[in-house]
């Protein structure tokens, strides 16, 4: 025997012959398609099935090349395998033709007459370019393709930020670079969101929170704009077609097939830049829809495993979209966890954010779970161990999570609370003093027993108005979505500060750009997990429709003229993040207690109103000032100053009492809302150390340090 | 134009000519020849493709195989490739572990 026979695998061998096709028994595991010596391991999962094919196609032809039907002895327990040997994977679209019984009152919905889409798909074919009209008579429009994994990292690892320490930045692939403003190469793509990485850099976030990047079909909306007549989209992409394949429209390599690695690009490189990636990730419904819904993929697998069900075969509705995932079936459990190991694995994906989590911890009947094995495998898993878990903690059917999601120390939920409480305050209701500490100080009373991180604080997300449309209007103006302004939230807590819209008026204008502020001054000084919608930095508008889902045009994208209209904004945003870095006290893990648990004679966390060490937590009050001493941050770990924190949302200005310093130190203004932000250990000393006058509508940062400290 | 590969090793220097099409199709004979390149000992490969028509993505895959059978120590520079196979390889990224030099 010669040494190359020797090193021959005696699994690449055939066994059997499928008219011209060489094949063997496959291996169950792993599901999908996967590359192994001389061919290609196909496997796929199906307990109703009666027969079952593989269907090859040349890439891009209308009918498929040859149809492989899985021998009996091909099959173990409810998984077909089978290995294909000499196939020329760069030319192959693939699929599955499954055959059964079509009787909905018992969950099944086979159908022969399709071609259904590998739910394992590492690589999807079918929409490469965004927006382009598909042939419609195509009888496979979402085609399975196999995926080599010899990406380069470069020795890229995980970076591990701590969760306290995270300042998050939502974004959307195509809306960041697909405005012509943003002069990037491959506007709209991975490779564009590239080019931006020196702004993110600069603005000072170090996490980017992906709108969903799963592929999805963005022409599956019928509407059209009432007034132009152009069509809609799908453009925000809740509606997941491929659970384990990059969108391949947002990838300039698209056409090449190229998409995973255009991705898995973006993630190095902003690694390199210390900025980790979390993905949006719908795990609640898919594009299939409802009993009306196209037939893609798990309905004509399996439709009564993957889908809740009523006791007569109807799709539960908790996600508000038609159909709901049967996410604690023991087999979707498995589908779940496999899909973020492989983002994990193979993408370096630092952490997701699960759309309408509350729908993964219902049974299969619906019922919520006390112990939802989904959620805590996942807490538990040996790959995510430690990726960020980060829960949208209600759906849509009513089951409001907010504080008590089932977390197993792990998981950080998107606080809606925080939201509504930091809103209304600045938007001036009066009665929120006391809510507005708490807030602040980490939402202790949500989170009790669990780390600070536990809340991701946000006041603005990709759903509802951005935050120059919160001070801008009092009502959202969504008709341009075809639904005559029925639909998205209406409990919006905005202020429009005299005059819904556009504004001429300065002094609106000016109030408008104070309220920005005040809010960005109260994100990034409260304790948690601060989220940042893209383009709230400079000021972007959405014309007051809080539901964009289906603008891909100007309502979304991302205008980069704004970076120099709205400078002044921008490096307000930029000066607050750079100095939530430097100040560790704003970032313990633990929620503060009021107490002095370290002798520094200062409480970890004081109160004051008007008055120091006496805030008006009485009913009218619109004054709140939070004092953090700086020998408790990180619990006493590390030296930091004094930070002080007064927020008026009074149309009256106030001349403030401030709180004491210890002997030495004296008080140093970082930022004024109404007036300026200093550079970061360049602030001035005030003037009146005892004092301060705060403007109507404005808010004030202070550090407290030594008096004459030189810097650099 | 028909595929061809040339290898020629010049003082630790291999440079591989590749004329026509690189795709699955003849991905195998540019492996071998990059093979050939690492076994003799090269510390740094140049890819002439000025006479490159097309580049598949299994095209581009071969420049992540010479990449990895070459080993970080070895400089890979692309010479002279046309503006669409430059801008595809910029665009998935594959410019950061080569690199890509006018002709």
């Amino acid at each position: 025997m010669s040494t190359q026979d020797i090193r021959e695998r005696i699994d690449a061998f055939p066994t059997h012959r499928i008219g011209p096709y060489r094949v063997r028994a496959g291996r169950p595991f792993p599901y999908g398609a996967t590359p192994v010596p001389g061919g290609v391991n196909f496997s796929v999962y199906s307990d109703g099935a009666t027969t079952m094919s593989l269907v090859l196609f040349e890439k891009g032809a209308t009918r498929p090349s040859a149809e492989l039907e899985f021998p009996p002895e091909f099959r173990i327990g409810s998984v077909y395998a089978m290995t294909v040997f000499e196939l020329d994977t760069e030319n192959l679209e693939y699929g599955f033709r499954a055959d059964g019984p079509f009787d909905p009152e018992r969950g099944d919905r086979f159908d022969a007459g399709q071609v259904l889409s590998d739910p394992y798909a590492r690589l999807i074919s079918g929409r490469e370019v965004w927006g382009r009209e598909p042939d419609w008579d195509n009888v496979y429009h979402y085609r399975a393709q196999v995926l080599n994994d010899d990406f380069d990292w470069d020795g890229d690892r995980p970076l591990r930020i701590p969760a306290e320490d995270l300042v998050i930045y939502e974004t959307h692939v195509r809306g960041f670079t697909r405005h012509t403003s943003s002069k990037v190469s491959a506007p709209g793509t991975y490779a564009g969101m590239r080019e931006k990485i020196p702004y993110l850099r600069e603005l000072g976030i170090n996490c980017l929170e992906l709108l969903p990047v799963f592929e999805f079909d963005e022409l599956d909306n019928p509407r059209t704009d009432p007034v132009t007549g152009e069509r809609l989209y799908n453009y925000w992409g809740y509606n997941t077609v491929s659970f384990f394949a990059p969108k391949a429209g947002y990838a300039a390599t698209g056409p090449f097939g190229m998409q995973a690695d255009e991705f898995k690009s973006l993630v190095k490189e902003l690694h390199k830049a210390g900025i980790e990636v979390v993905l949006d990730v719908v795990f609640n419904h898919t594009a299939e829809g409802n009993e009306q819904g196209p037939t893609i993929s798990f309905r004509g697998l399996d439709n009564a495993t993957y889908y809740m069900l009523t006791p007569r075969g109807e799709y539960y509705n908790f996600s508000g979209t038609g159909n709901t995932v049967n996410c604690n079936h023991p087999v979707v459990r498995d589908f779940v966890l496999s899909c973020l190991r492989h983002w994990v694995a193979e993408y370096h994906i630092d952490g997701f954010r699960f759309d309408l989590a509350a729908i993964l911890d219902r049974a299969p009947d619906g019922t919520p779970l006390p112990n939802p094995p989904l959620l805590e495998q996942l807490a538990y898993d040996p790959v995510l161990r430690h990726t960020k878990l980060i829960a949208e903690a209600w759906d849509a059917a009513g089951l409001y999570q907010v504080g008590n999601f089932p977390n197993y120390g792990r998981w950080s939920e998107w606080n809606g609370k925080y939201r509504d409480a930091v809103r209304r305050f600045v938007k001036g209701e009066p009665g929120l003093v006391g809510e507005l500490a708490t807030r602040m100080a980490g939402s202790p009373d949500l989170y009790q027993g669990r780390t600070s991180s536990a809340s991701v604080n946000f006041i603005t997300a990709h759903d509802g108005f951005t935050l120059a449309d919160l001070v801008s209007y009092n009502d959202k103006h969504n008709e341009a979505n075809g639904e005559d302004n029925n639909d998205g939230a209406n409990d919006n807590n905005s202020w429009n500060c005299g005059e819904e819209g556009p504004s001429a008026s300065a002094h609106v204008r000016e109030l408008r750009m104070r309220q920005m502020k005040n809010l960005l001054t109260i994100l990034l000084t409260s304790q948690g997990i601060p989220m940042i919608l893209a383009g709230d930095e400079v000021g972007r508008t959405q014309l007051g429709n809080n539901n964009t889902y289906c603008q891909d045009n100007d309502l979304s994208w991302f205008d980069w003229e704004l970076v120099k209209a709205n400078a002044d904004l921008l490096d307000f945003a930029r000066a607050l993040i750079a100095f939530r870095h430097a100040h560790p006290v704003l970032r313990s893990s633990d929620h503060p207690t009021g107490t002095d648990r370290v002798g520094s004679g200062y409480p970890d966390v004081s109160w004051h109103g008007v008055r120091a060490w006496a805030p008006d937590w009485a009913g009218h009050g619109r004054v709140l000032a939070m004092m953090r001493c700086g020998r408790h941050a990180k619990g006493g770990s590390v030296a930091d100053d004094h930070v002080y924190v007064a927020v008026n949302a009074h149309w009256e200005s106030h001349d403030l009492e401030l709180p004491t310093l210890p002997d030495g130190q004296r008080w140093h203004l970082f930022a004024d809302t109404g007036t300026a932000v200093h550079r970061l250990g360049g602030e001035p000393e005030l003037e009146h150390p005892g004092r301060f006058h705060l403007g109507a509508h404005s808010s004030v940062v202070l550090v407290g340090r030594a008096a004459h400290r030189t810097t650099p | 134009m028909a595929f061809d590969v040339t290898l020629r090793i010049n003082d630790k220097v291999a440079t591989i000519q590749l004329t026509g099409e690189l795709d699955a199709s003849t991905a195998g004979e540019f492996h071998a020849t990059v093979g050939r390149a690492a076994g003799e000992g090269a510390v740094e490969l140049v890819i002439r493709a000025e006479q490159l028509d097309y580049l598949s993505s299994a095209g581009l895959r071969s420049l992540v195989f010479a990449r990895q059978k070459m080993g970080d120590e070895v400089r890979i520079a692309i010479v002279g490739a046309s503006e669409p196979v430059a801008r595809t390889i910029r665009l998935a990224g594959f410019d950061h572990s080569i690199d890509l030099v006018d002709a």
